[in-house]
This record gives C-alpha cells, sequence and structure tokens, in this order.
C-alpha cells in the first residue's frame, strides 16, 4: 500500500528536471518534502497522480509502484489512478458550483453512490471530517467562492476525501492561509494519516517538523537524503542537508 | 470498472464528434478554396488581367477587368493611407495618454468593437445617404471615404491590441529621458511595428473583399478613374455583377476575377501570419 | 525651445482626443442620420406596423418589413445552428485538447475561412451549395426547387461566422484558470468531463455573448446572402423555401431608390433597423466579454 519510486526520470522539453529519483513513501503516514524553490517537488507531486501528462513536452522514465501496480507506462486508467491518489493545491480552487455540488462532483463524476441519499450523507460525512459542517450546514447549495480562504482550501480537502482515496498529496497546502487556518488544515491532516498516505510539500520547516513522520529532502530535481523525520532533522548524513536545515539557503 | 467503461466510452464519442468537427471545418477550406480555383483556373487567361473591358464585353466578347483590379487598388491604397493616420493617434493616445483604467478609454474601446461589428451594408447605406445630402454621384471619393470608416475600426483594434502588450518600462525610460509624449510616439510606433504591419494587410484584406458598401458609394464603370469624381469598379463587385448574367462567358469572368480577388486575400492572410504567427481575434 | 515641445505635445494630444472623441461619435452620426433618413415613412405608419404587416408595394407607398426581418431571423438562426456545434467542439478540442501541434495546423484553416471575402463565400454557395440543396435535398421534399434557400443561405452564414465564433469561444475558455481544470482532473474526471461540468458552466455567460456577436454577425452579412438567398418577397414557410433578409432588400434595391417616393426612406429604415439590433447586440456581448477580460488579468 505504499508508493514506491524507482529510477524516475522527467524530462520537460530539453530541460531534466527530476533526475533519478528513488523513494519510498510509507503507508498511512506524513511524508514531508522539502527543498529549495524550483527543485522539482511539485513535479514529483504531479508525477504521482500523472497530472504533470498535460504538461507540454513532458516526458517521464523509470517506475513509480502504486499499491505494486507501475503508473508509469500503460498502467492503470489515468482517472482511476487520480481517484486514488487526492490533491490539494497551494491556492485553494473551489469549482463554479455550489458548495454540496464541490464535495459531490467526484462522487458523481466516478458514479459513486447510485442513491441521492447515500450522496447527501457522503457529503455530510465529508465536510464534517473537515471541520465545515456546522459552518456551512445552512448555506451547501450557496455558491464555494463564497467561502473564505481557508474555508475553501477545507472544503477542497473535503471534495478530494469524499472520492476515497488511499493517498493524498498536498502541495503547499497551507501556504496561501493565515495562521489560524494554516493550524487547523495542518491539523487535519495530522488526524487524517490513520486513515491515509500523505504526501505533502512544504515549505516551513517548522511544519515538517511539527508534523512529518518521514522527510524527503531534494535539490535541484534530486533526492538528496530521505527518512524519518528524526533521523533526517537531527542527524542528516549529507552536508547540503545540513547548510538547509541550519538556513544557510532559503 | 463499470463505471470507467461508460466515462471512456462517453469521452471517446466527443473526441470522435470534436474530430469530425474539425473535419467539417477543414472541409468547407478545402471546398471553398477548391472551388474558386478551380472554376476560377479555368476562366483565366492574361486579359482579363490586363484589359479592361471591350465592346460587347458584357455579351461575352473581348476584354478583361483591369478596371475593377485598378479601381480596387485605388480604394484600398488610399483608405488604408487615410486610416492609418487616423487610427495611430488614437491608439496612441488610448495606450499612452490615458490611463489604463480611463472611462473615456473603455468608451473608445467599446464603440470601436460595435463599429466593428457594424454591418458593412449599414456603411454602405449611410455613407449613400451622406452622398445624397451633399448631392455627390458615386465615385471613386465616395468609395474610399466609405471605405476608410470600414476599416478605421479594424485598425484600432488590432493595433490596440499589440500596444496593449506594449511593456510600459520602455515608455518611462523615453519619458525619463526628458521626452515629451509626443516624442515617445516615434519610440512607440517603432516598438508595434509588426501590429501595425498585421493590422495593415488585414485591413487590406477586408477592404478589397467588401461589396456591399462600395456597391452604393463607388459604384461601378468600364473605364479607370481619373479623378476622384468618378465612379470606380471594385473587384467583388466585378464578380458579383457579372455573375448575374446569364451569358456563361461573363459568368466565367465572374469565377476569374473571384479567383484574383481570392489569391489576392490569402496572400495578405498568409503575409499576416508570418508576421504575427499567431492566432489573433482580430482577424475577425 | 522646451516650451515649444510642450506645446507641442499639448497640441498632439488635443488632436488625438479630438480623434478619439469623434470616433466615439460617429456611432451616434450613424444612428441620427440613419433615424433622420427614415423618417418619413415612420410619417403616418407606426413603428409597429411597419415590421409586422408583411404588404410591401412600394409603388402604392406600403411598406411591410415582416417577410424581411422574419427572412433575416430564418437564416441568423439556422447559420448559428449549424455553427454552434461545430465551433463549439472545435473550439474545446483547441483549448482542452490539441497539442501545439494541431493547433498550428487548424489556427491557418480557420484564418482562410475569416480571410475569405463575402463575395467568395456567395460564389461558393452558387456552384456548390445551391446545386446540391437542388438536386440532392430538396427532391425528398419537394417536385422542384432552384436551390435557392433559406437552407443555402444558413449554410453559407454558417460557415461565414464559423471562425468568428471559434476564435470568441477560445478566448472565452482561456479564461478559465489551469487550476480549476487540474482540481476536476485530479478528482478523477475525464478532459471530457471537465470540459462539459468545470469550463463551460463556467463561461455560459461568454458562450452567450459569443453567440450573441455571431448572431450580430450573421444578420448583418449582405452579398453571400444575397446571392443564394432567392430574393422571393414573401414570409419563408420552410427552410427550403426562398427569402429575403434585410441585407439583401437593402443591397439589391439601392439603384431604384431615388425613383420612389419613400422608398429610400423605407431602405433606410430597414438600414436603422439593422443599425439597432447590431448596436444592442454587440454593447450588450462586448460588456460581458470585457469583464470576463478583466476578470482573467
Ligand atoms: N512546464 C514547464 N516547462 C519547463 N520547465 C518547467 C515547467 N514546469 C516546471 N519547470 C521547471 O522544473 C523545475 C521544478 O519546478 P517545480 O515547480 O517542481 O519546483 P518546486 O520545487 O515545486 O518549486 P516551488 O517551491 O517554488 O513551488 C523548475 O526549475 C521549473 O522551472
Ligand atoms: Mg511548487
Amino acid at each position: 500500500m505504499a508508493i514506491e519510486v524507482q529510477n524516475l526520470n522527467v524530462h520537460i522539453k530539453d530541460n531534466h528536471i527530476l533526475k533519478n529519483i528513488n523513494l519510498t513513501l510509507p503507508e498511512k503516514q506524513i511524508t514531508c518534502i522539502i527543498g529549495p524553490s524550483g527543485c522539482g517537488k511539485s513535479t514529483l507531486l504531479r508525477t504521482l497522480n500523472r497530472l504533470i501528462d498535460g504538461t507540454e513536452g513532458v516526458r517521464l522514465d523509470g517506475k513509480v509502484l502504486v499499491d505494486g501496480q507501475d503508473i508509469i507506462g500503460s498502467g492503470p486508467e489515468i482517472t482511476e489512478l487520480r481517484r486514488r491518489i487526492g490533491l490539494v493545491s497551494q491556492r485553494p480552487c473551489p469549482l463554479p458550483m455550489s458548495i454540496f455540488d464541490n464535495v459531490a462532483y467526484g462522487c458523481r463524476i466516478n458514479k459513486m453512490h447510485k442513491r441521492h441519499k447515500a450522496l447527501i450523507y457522503a457529503v455530510q460525512k465529508n465536510l464534517k471530517a473537515v471541520g465545515l459542517w456546522d459552518e456551512v450546514r445552512g448555506r451547501v447549495r450557496t455558491p464555494a467562492a463564497r467561502l473564505s480562504i481557508g474555508q475553501q482550501q477545507r472544503l477542497c480537502l473535503a471534495r478530494s476525501l469524499a472520492v476515497e482515496p488511499q493517498y493524498i498529496l498536498a502541495d503547499e497546502a497551507t501556504s496561501a492561509l493565515d495562521p489560524i487556518s494554516s493550524k487547523t488544515v495542518e491539523d487535519l491532516f495530522v488526524s487524517l494519516k490513520n486513515d491515509y498516505t500523505i504526501i505533502m510539500v512544504t515549505h516551513t520547516l517548522r511544519q515538517a517538523l511539527r508534523i512529518a513522520d518521514n522527510v524527503v529532502f531534494m535539490y535541484l530535481g534530486e533526492v538528496v537524503e530521505s527518512g524519518p523525520a528524526q533521523q533526517v532533522f537531527h542527524h542528516p548524513q549529507q552536508e547540503l542537508t545540513q547548510k538547509y536545515l541550519s538556513g544557510a539557503f532559503s | 470498472m463499470k463505471v470507467n467503461k461508460s466515462k471512456r466510452i462517453e469521452e471517446t464519442l466527443f473526441k470522435v464528434l470534436m474530430w469530425v468537427a474539425m473535419a467539417v471545418v477543414f472541409g468547407f477550406v478545402i471546398s471553398v478554396i477548391w472551388t474558386v480555383f478551380s472554376r476560377g483556373a479555368k476562366a483565366m487567361s492574361w486579359d482579363m488581367i490586363t484589359k479592361l473591358p471591350g465592346g460587347g464585353f458584357y455579351i461575352g466578347k473581348e476584354g478583361g477587368f483591369l478596371n475593377a483590379i485598378v479601381g480596387s487598388l485605388y480604394i484600398v491604397g488610399a483608405s488604408t493611407l487615410i486610416g492609418l493616420l487616423i487610427s495611430i493617434p488614437v491608439v496612441f493616445y488610448l495606450n499612452v495618454y490615458l490611463k489604463k483604467d480611463s472611462r473615456l478609454a473603455y468608451v473608445a474601446r467599446l464603440a470601436f468593437d460595435v463599429l466593428f461589428g457594424m454591418p458593412s451594408i449599414v456603411y454602405g447605406a449611410f455613407g449613400f445617404s451622406i452622398m445624397i445630402y451633399f448631392g455627390l454621384r458615386t465615385s471613386l471619393l465616395g468609395g474610399i471615404i466609405v471605405i476608410t470608416l470600414l476599416i478605421i475600426p479594424i485598425f484600432i483594434r488590432s493595433m490596440d491590441e499589440a500596444t496593449r502588450n506594449f511593456p510600459r518600462d520602455i515608455l518611462d525610460a523615453s519619458f525619463s529621458l526628458g521626452a515629451t509624449r509626443w516624442e515617445t510616439l516615434k519610440v512607440v510606433v517603432r516598438q508595434i511595428a509588426p501590429g501595425i504591419a498585421t493590422a495593415t494587410l488585414l485591413s487590406i484584406g477586408r477592404a478589397i473583399g467588401d461589396a456591399a458598401s462600395v456597391m452604393f458609394t463607388a459604384g461601378y464603370t468600364d473605364s479607370i478613374p481619373t479623378s476622384l469624381s468618378q465612379p470606380a469598379a471594385t473587384l467583388p463587385l466585378a464578380v458579383f455583377f457579372q455573375l448575374s448574367s446569364p451569358i456563361p462567358e461573363v459568368q466565367d469572368r465572374a469565377y476569374a476575377a473571384a479567383l484574383v480577388l481570392t489569391v489576392i486575400v490569402l496572400l495578405l492572410s498568409i503575409g499576416g501570419r508570418f508576421i504575427t504567427n499567431r492566432f489573433s481575434k482580430n482577424k475577425l | 525651445m522646451l516650451r515649444g515641445r510642450i506645446v507641442k505635445d499639448k497640441m498632439a494630444q488635443g488632436l488625438m482626443c479630438l480623434l478619439t472623441i469623434l470616433s466615439i461619435l460617429f456611432v451616434l452620426v450613424m444612428a441620427v442620420g440613419l433615424y433622420l433618413k427614415s423618417a418619413p415613412v415612420l410619417e403616418g405608419r407606426s413603428f409597429v406596423s411597419l415590421i409586422t404587416s408583411s404588404e410591401w408595394k412600394p409603388m402604392k407607398g406600403e411598406f411591410g418589413f415582416l417577410p424581411f426581418i422574419v427572412g433575416s431571423l430564418w437564416v441568423t438562426f439556422l447559420a448559428i445552428l449549424i455553427a454552434f456545434p461545430i465551433s463549439l467542439l472545435t473550439a474545446i478540442y483547441l483549448t482542452e485538447y490539441a497539442r501545439p501541434k494541431v493547433r498550428k495546423l487548424v489556427f491557418p484553416a480557420l484564418d482562410i475561412l475569416a480571410a475569405l471575402p463575402s463575395v467568395i463565400y456567395g460564389v461558393w454557395g452558387m456552384l456548390v451549395i445551391v446545386p446540391w440543396i437542388s438536386s440532392h435535398v430538396a427532391p425528398h421534399f419537394m417536385d422542384f426547387s432552384s436551390g435557392y434557400t433559406v437552407l443555402a443561405a444558413g449554410i453559407v452564414l454558417g460557415v461565414m461566422v464559423l471562425p468568428l465564433l471559434v476564435s470568441l469561444f477560445i478566448e472565452v475558455f482561456s479564461s478559465v484558470p489551469i487550476e480549476l481544470r487540474e482540481a476536476s482532473l485530479a478528482l478523477g474526471a475525464t478532459r471530457w468531463q471537465t470540459a462539459k461540468k468545470v469550463v463551460l458552466r463556467k463561461t455560459l455567460a461568454g458562450m452567450l455573448a459569443a453567440t450573441v456577436l455571431a448572431v450580430s454577425r450573421a444578420m448583418g452579412e449582405t452579398i453571400a446572402v444575397l446571392m443564394v438567398c432567392g430574393c422571393v418577397i414573401g414570409i419563408p414557410k420552410g427552410v427550403l423555401e426562398p427569402c429575403y433578409p434585410i441585407p439583401a432588400l437593402i443591397a439589391n434595391n439601392y439603384g431604384e431608390m431615388l425613383s420612389m417616393p419613400l422608398y429610400e426612406s423605407a431602405l433606410m429604415f430597414a438600414a436603422l433597423i439593422l443599425f439597432a439590433v447590431v448596436l444592442v447586440f454587440n454593447l450588450l456581448s462586448r460588456i460581458i466579454l470585457y469583464r470576463i477580460e478583466r476578470k482573467e488579468a
């Protein structure tokens, strides 16, 4: 149930963006990917759910095993893969529809609940899971764009959870939020790790320190060091990692 | 997996429909071009484009439609020049003198978009009534005026588009060197030269192909006008009038004229694409 | 020296401002001019009776515009009916699916369609569409048709507005942020589902505006329609009957305009109707499109 990345190389046109990545992302834990801007964190995430396919001139080599199945190459049906791997992006991105429809969107797309009752129940359950239900219960039929940014981000998380994924990718999911919303979302991720395998990119080392079980440090498209958070943070093996952690380049 | 199947079927179905739609578009392009070229080539001869209509031209005797070619060139040449002279200052004013969120600029752009959308028959009818008011008859001058009015919005819209993306730093650089805005015009013009060139080609293409407005204002004649007050023939009208003749030889000339017109317009379009190399909304 | 330069600058500014304002005023001048010209025919006849009567006897001073208005509506409706689905699918493909290579192939084709003059479409219509209708379509429904019909005009017009619609649709669809599409894709939606449920849904207003612009373009198109519509005065009862849209009426009769009292005024009234419709449609849709553009920026 883990994700295994083997010899992954990503080229965009003539640029070698990810270089020979080898990683294991353990199940039901939070793995934080850290590294300076432009080192390929987002690219790696977008490769895991193949959202990178939409990028012009992209070429993928190597293997990414999700539940033991290679997703590069012919692999599984891409839409099914994406259903299994949820994504929360940096800026909250509510779809142009009501709060209810936002959460129901993925269920409808994937025809998950035959009966309307079941759909309503699922929407409720997931809004509750992100602590949004009490805040919006009276207005689930109003446009999602009217929510505050923090609420929108939680809505996006609920939307991802509604399609019953096993993995959640989060790309700087808290960086656009105010400190309080940021804390709320961060706590949410921690509470979710019992049920989901979470991979998140973060720019704030302190956040990684707080919640990460595992840490991956990337630099210029390569994985410099990865391992349990304790080890990477307190006994980094590589000089580059030490430098980065001590704030030598930020 | 059943879910996936219906999703996939829908996806494939619509992808096929999209391919069909694009094939239809290509089909239309090929059909139009092929029709005009194959029919026109049959009727084409050197005489057509080098001779004026001779006696008995309209019952199928000697001659060509040089009158229409020259008439079109006169009208298009003059109105393009005048159009440029009027449009460049307006575009400059909109983009350099007025602020980005200026009310006047908003209204002006709206007005030009509306004028751009006005059918040429309305320009023609309006121009015609003005000419009657001033006691003018159909003439080269009338044609030039109406075509100028018709292409000014095209000029302005497409140059405006090119200028709006113009880096303001260059303006600031020029101002900071002590240049007045008027002097900066030269800098801007040099910068947006490709935009102006495309706009010009676009306008020429529009001007040369427009029939409804010149029908009212420039009239039609078998000779080449020697003064502004004489009527002038134009290519689109040469096609239109000769095609309404029942005599096959005369119709043939219409097809030859259509071929000439199409070649000119295609060359202009290719030229425009060559310069900007992109699909601009102003081409429409 | 400096003062000279500044004066020159001020003068230039004044001149340019004047030119700009004059161009805006031109819309008004056109409206007033056409109205004054059509005033005589409006004297003694009500506006409503003019556009609802179908008696067209210029010699007797009877001007009923209904046949022409209905003709215009028929032709325009048919043109949009043909062009809308084709342009929508093409535009979705080009924005949601196509690789740059495909775009490089399709855009020049659309460019060509956009560049061809009206009269060329007329020639094409007469040589291809009219005979096709006469020999392949009409025989299924009636004994004889010349082919010069509402259908012919509709098809020709439809092809003519295609490039306009496609480019407007593309512009509108491009205003939808990529993140929105990715949000949908990341939930397991296919591209078509994303296009249908996110892109189209988000751009309904823009699509409407684009379509209205295309309608107004189709309504004013003259020569091509004139060449294939049949020009028979009467209210068409079906697509296989000839018709006589407003622009064709104006273009076809300008020669005799001055020979009969009120005839000129009646034709100018026709031009005024056209002007008013196009003005309103353009204003509405442009304002919507501006909004979209601004949001995007
Ligand atoms: N479409 C593209 N075309 C070319 N290069 C790209 C493209 N997308 C990303 N890159 C390059 O790939 C590299 C990695 O980008 P990526 O967005 O993954 O970085 P990142 O680690 O997420 O940075 P940040 O922390 O700023 O988000 C960058 O150098 C970027 O310039
Ligand atoms: Mg990133």
